[in-house]
C-alpha cells in the first residue's frame, strides 16, 4: 500500500512525531511505500538541525534524517508553516536576507499543494497529532 | 477521478493556530479539482460564529474568509448538530454560506448541511481522504 503521513506536531512537546516514525518503521517493514511526510503546523520543528535533546534521550530530527537515507524518504516541510515559526533553509535565507538557516539535511521545503498531493496519490492519508 | 476529501475542523477559531492553518490547507486544495467537503465539529463550530471581534486579542479575524469558500469551489459544509446544541448555539449564530450554482443559472444555495452526529459519520465513511485539525 502507499502510504503518506501528515505530522502536525512539534518533537519532544508531544508524542506524535515519535508515534509517525514508530509507524513509518513498521509500515516500511511490512513492505507499504511511504510516498511522502509531511510537516505542518508545530511539526515543521521536526525539520531544525538546531535542537540538542539531552544525550540519553532520542534525537528525533536525526531518526527522521536516517530513515531518509535508508528509505530515500520525502519530508516535506510546508513552508508557510515554516517561515511563520523561524523554519528556513539556505536558499530561503538569502532570499528573505535572513542570518542564519537550521533546516536539516534530508528535508525539502515546499508547498501545501504537497499534502493534497499526497492525499490524491496515496491509498492511505494518515494524520498524526492535533 | 477526483477523490472525495473531507477537512474536520476540531478546534475553536483562536487560542491555537490550527483552524488558521486548516482553513489555509482547504484553500490551497480546491486548486486541486478534488470533491471537497468540510466538518464543523465539537468547539470547532465556533469558527463561523458571526460578528466576530479580534480586536482584544491582537489577532487577525480570519473568518471573513469562510464566505469565500462557494468561490473556491468548496459547497459542501457540514455542521454537526449535537456539537452546536451542547453549545448552546442555532444555525443563526452562524454565517450564511452560499455558493452559486453554475448549472442553474448561478443560482445562490446554501452551503451549510446541518447533520446529526450519526449522519455525520455516514459521511466521513464515504470519504477517501480525511484530514483533522
Amino acid at each position: 500500500m502507499k502510504i503518506s503521513l501528515q505530522i502536525n506536531e512539534g518533537p519532544y512537546q508531544h508524542q506524535a512525531a515519535d508515534s509517525a516514525i514508530q509507524f513509518t518503521k513498521a509500515a516500511l517493514a511490512k513492505g507499504h511505500e511511504i510516498y511522502r511526510v509531511f510537516f505542518y503546523h508545530d511539526g515543521v520543528n521536526n525539520a531544525t538541525r538546531l535542537a540538542i535533546p539531552p544525550q540519553d534521550d532520542r534525537n528525533i530530527t536525526e531518526q527522521w534524517v536516517e530513515l531518509q537515507k535508508e528509505h530515500d524518504l520525502d519530508l516535506v516541510v510546508c513552508i508557510a508553516a515554516a517561515q511563520r515559526r523561524g523554519l528556513i533553509d539556505e536558499d530561503e535565507m538569502k532570499r528573505q536576507g535572513k542570518d542564519a538557516n537550521n533546516i536539516s539535511e534530508g528535508f525539502r521545503i515546499s508547498g501545501l499543494g504537497q499534502l493534497i498531493e499526497a492525499g490524491i496519490e496515496s491509498d492511505r492519508l494518515v494524520v498524526f497529532g492535533a | 477521478m477526483a477523490k472525495k476529501f473531507m477537512y474536520i475542523n476540531r478546534k475553536p477559531p483562536y487560542g491555537t493556530i490550527y483552524a488558521l492553518e486548516a482553513l489555509e490547507v482547504v484553500l490551497i486544495g480546491a486548486a486541486f479539482d478534488q470533491d471537497v467537503s468540510l466538518a464543523f465539529i465539537g468547539d470547532g463550530v465556533y469558527q463561523l460564529t458571526k460578528a466576530q471581534n479580534t480586536d482584544a486579542i491582537g489577532q487577525k479575524n480570519f473568518s471573513p474568509v469562510y464566505s469565500a469558500l462557494g468561490d473556491y469551489e468548496v459547497t459542501k459544509v457540514y455542521i454537526e448538530k449535537e456539537s452546536l446544541e451542547e453549545r448552546g448555539l442555532t444555525l443563526d449564530d452562524l454565517q450564511h454560506l452560499v455558493w452559486e450554482d453554475e448549472d442553474e443559472d448561478w443560482a445562490e444555495k446554501d452551503s451549510i448541511r446541518l447533520v446529526s452526529r450519526a449522519e455525520l459519520a455516514d459521511v466521513l465513511d464515504e470519504q477517501n481522504v480525511i484530514l483533522s485539525f
